[in-house]
């Protein structure tokens, strides 16, 4: 009887797991659904599922009202090379980290965490002076090294664990094999821990493609990315919610479909260490 | 080309001084072991000399060259891991290759090195493989190929057999030994196990608490112990301690007999006691004997085919000879 039990959990679970998976992608599919809506339609009381008029006019206009491609480019730009500044800062510092640490290691990486829970919005005013200053307000390099400051404590963290699970003495090996320094994090290191740099390129770009708050706040024109773009279909009263689901779509695309190609990967690595 | 010296050398881990001032010098193309129990500090003497940790204080010289500064890489030591350590991403032919690789060795010479390490260790036929793919043996083998390629001035064994069953250590000791008798290069080889120490070392350091007790050949260490600690830690069984009245009568505070120097017979003999438990090895049979008046339990190594059974009162006789007498500091006295 205990196989029966066991089918019947399973079961269960599975349902389960399909129930909370629908409900955290139900507001995409909304949105997804809404772009293909009229105006009319999209605010119909109560809300049409699936029965309406497909059309693809939403599409037209936001294509027709505002160059998707820039802001496109200028997220690739932004999420892309904050993403790869941020690894390359990230590995010499995960590394010393995890194979050297010192007294205070474990405090630098909670410290280094804890600004992640200071709320961003605490810090604007500073920042959006010293960029002002600086002349690189709606610059796309001034937000490529603000995101990556941003998201650098989870690179950092993310990283010191995948090499925490790397042996120190395949490493000292390397040192006694003639390694310098340089080789032993480029043929030994970085080889070893592929797969973990891998998810957490993965998880930073998904990351800072979705920043909103900085990227909102310090670009307006030249350096603006997909989230200015959804932003500028927003408005207060509500209106325009075809467009703006339109909008929402085109932006989001990207990011959907190189999630769900890398998921493997991305599971992977978000599990690295917990499960072995 | 690999005589190692350390001079007045120590290492403190914060307020800890693991290893206290120490002098120590192995001579070229030796096989010095040291050995002793878990904590002792061997395996952060062989690192100290290998140059993954840094001394506190002192110096080291190799081959008469203060190498003290000098980094890991530019000692001309290769040393094999516990873990053996293998790059598990590059084949067992990149394995080898790799200190060749990083000496920017042309690649035509690379090829003739790593052909002959595989041959030498019997790995041809595993070159194009990787590590995950090899048994315990194999890889330890692939590991000391990585040693062997780059010619080093000295091996060091960081308790490179300790991950493997019974049987295959057995082996793979002839075979470092014999590989120390072909290239003749100094090897400094750590160990708690005194069974290696004994077998393979030409010089045995015996360390405790990162104080070296003893240094000498192993029957040397054998035949005349320091003090009771190196007394009791070489030899297996253990040596017998006995204290009191018997130990006066040789005019020590305690008196050391070897179980394979103690007869032991039905009808009569110096000392009286009760058979307790038997181990029973085929070629040898080890009776611990009770209620002697002497010490707790005396061990007493008897030929296989001796017979006593739990309860049998017994008597036992050792050899006047190698009787080893300490005074009450634990050093040896004669």
């Amino acid at each position: 009887m205990a196989r029966a039990v066991t089918t019947q959990r399973k079961t269960l679970n599975t349902i389960l797991a399909w129930a909370v998976g629908l409900l955290i992608f139900f507001p995409i599919l909304w949105t997804i659904l809404t772009s293909f809506k009229t105006e009319a339609q999209a605010i119909a009381s109560p809300p049409i599922f699936l029965n309406f008029d497909w059309t693809l006019e939403n599409y037209a206009v936001v294509q027709e009202r505002s160059d998707y491609m820039r802001f496109l480019w200028n997220s690739l730009i932004i999420a892309g090379g904050s993403t790869v500044l941020g690894i390359i800062i990230a590995v010499p510092a995960a590394w010393s980290m995890a194979f050297v640490p010192s007294k205070r290691t474990k405090d630098i990486l909670l410290w280094m965490l804890s600004t992640k829970m200071l709320p961003a919005v605490g810090v604007l005013y500073p920042i959006y002076l010293i960029c002002i200053e600086l002349g690189v307000l709606d610059n796309r390099a001034a937000l490529v090294v603000i995101l990556m400051l941003i998201n650098l404590p989870i690179i950092v963290w993310m990283l010191y664990t995948y090499f925490r699970e790397i042996p120190g003495e395949i490493l000292e090996a390397a040192r006694m094999d003639g390694a310098t320094l340089k080789e032993e994090l480029l043929y030994i290191l970085t080889p070893m821990a592929v797969p973990g740099i891998a998810s957490t390129l993965l998880l930073n770009f998904i990351l800072a493609w979705n920043e909103a708050f900085w990227t909102l706040n310090l670009t307006a024109v030249d350096a603006a990315p997909l989230t200015a773009f959804i932003a500028s279909y927003s408005s207060p009263e509500g209106l325009f919610f075809a467009k703006l689901s339109a909008a929402s779509t085109m932006a989001i695309a990207p990011i959907l479909i190189l999630g769900w190609f890398s998921q493997k990967q991305l599971v992977r690595g978000l599990t690295f260490g917990a499960v072995k | 080309m690999g005589q190692i010296q350390l001079n007045q050398v120590t290492k403190s881990f914060g307020d800890v001084q693991v290893i206290p001032p120490l002098d120590l010098t192995i001579e070229d193309g030796e096989f010095a072991v040291f050995v002793g129990p878990s904590g002792c500090g061997k395996s952060t003497l062989l690192r100290l000399i290998a140059g993954l940790e840094d001394f506190t204080t002192g110096h080291i010289e190799i081959d008469g060259k203060d190498a003290t500064a000098v980094p890991p890489a530019k000692r001309g030591l290769a040393m094999v891991f516990q873990s053996y350590a293998l790059y598990p991403h590059m084949t067992v032919r990149k394995n080898i290759a790799f200190p060749l690789r990083m000496a920017k060795m042309d690649q035509a010479e690379i090829d003739r090195r790593v052909e002959n390490a595989a041959s030498i260790l019997n790995l041809s036929d595993y070159l194009d493989r990787r590590p995950g793919q090899l048994s315990g043996g194999q890889r330890q083998r692939v590991a000391i190929g990585r040693a062997i390629v780059r010619e080093p001035a000295a091996f060091l064994f960081d308790e490179p057999l300790s991950n493997l069953d019974a049987a295959l250590r057995v082996g793979m000791r002839m075979e470092i030994s014999e590989l120390h008798k072909k290239l003749a290069t100094t090897m400094i080889y750590v160990t708690h196990d005194q069974v290696e120490a004994m077998t393979m070392a030409d010089k045995i350091v015996v360390l405790r608490a990162g104080h070296i007790e003893q240094v000498g050949s192993p029957l040397e260490l054998y035949r005349t112990p320091r003090n009771l600690f190196v007394a009791g830690f070489i030899g297996s069984p253990k040596m017998n301690f006995i204290e009191g009245a018997e130990a006066a009568k040789h005019d020590a505070h305690t008196i050391g007999v070897r179980p394979e120097h103690i007869s032991v017979s039905a009808e009569g003999g110096e000392w009286k006691g009760v058979v307790g438990l038997s181990e029973h090895l085929g070629s040898d049979t080890f009776f611990h004997i009770h209620e002697t008046g002497l010490a707790e339990t005396i061990t007493v190594r008897a030929d296989g085919e001796v017979a006593f059974r739990s309860g049998d009162t017994v008597y036992l006789n050792p050899r006047a000879d190698v009787i080893h007498r300490f005074d009450a500091n634990g050093l040896r006295i004669g």
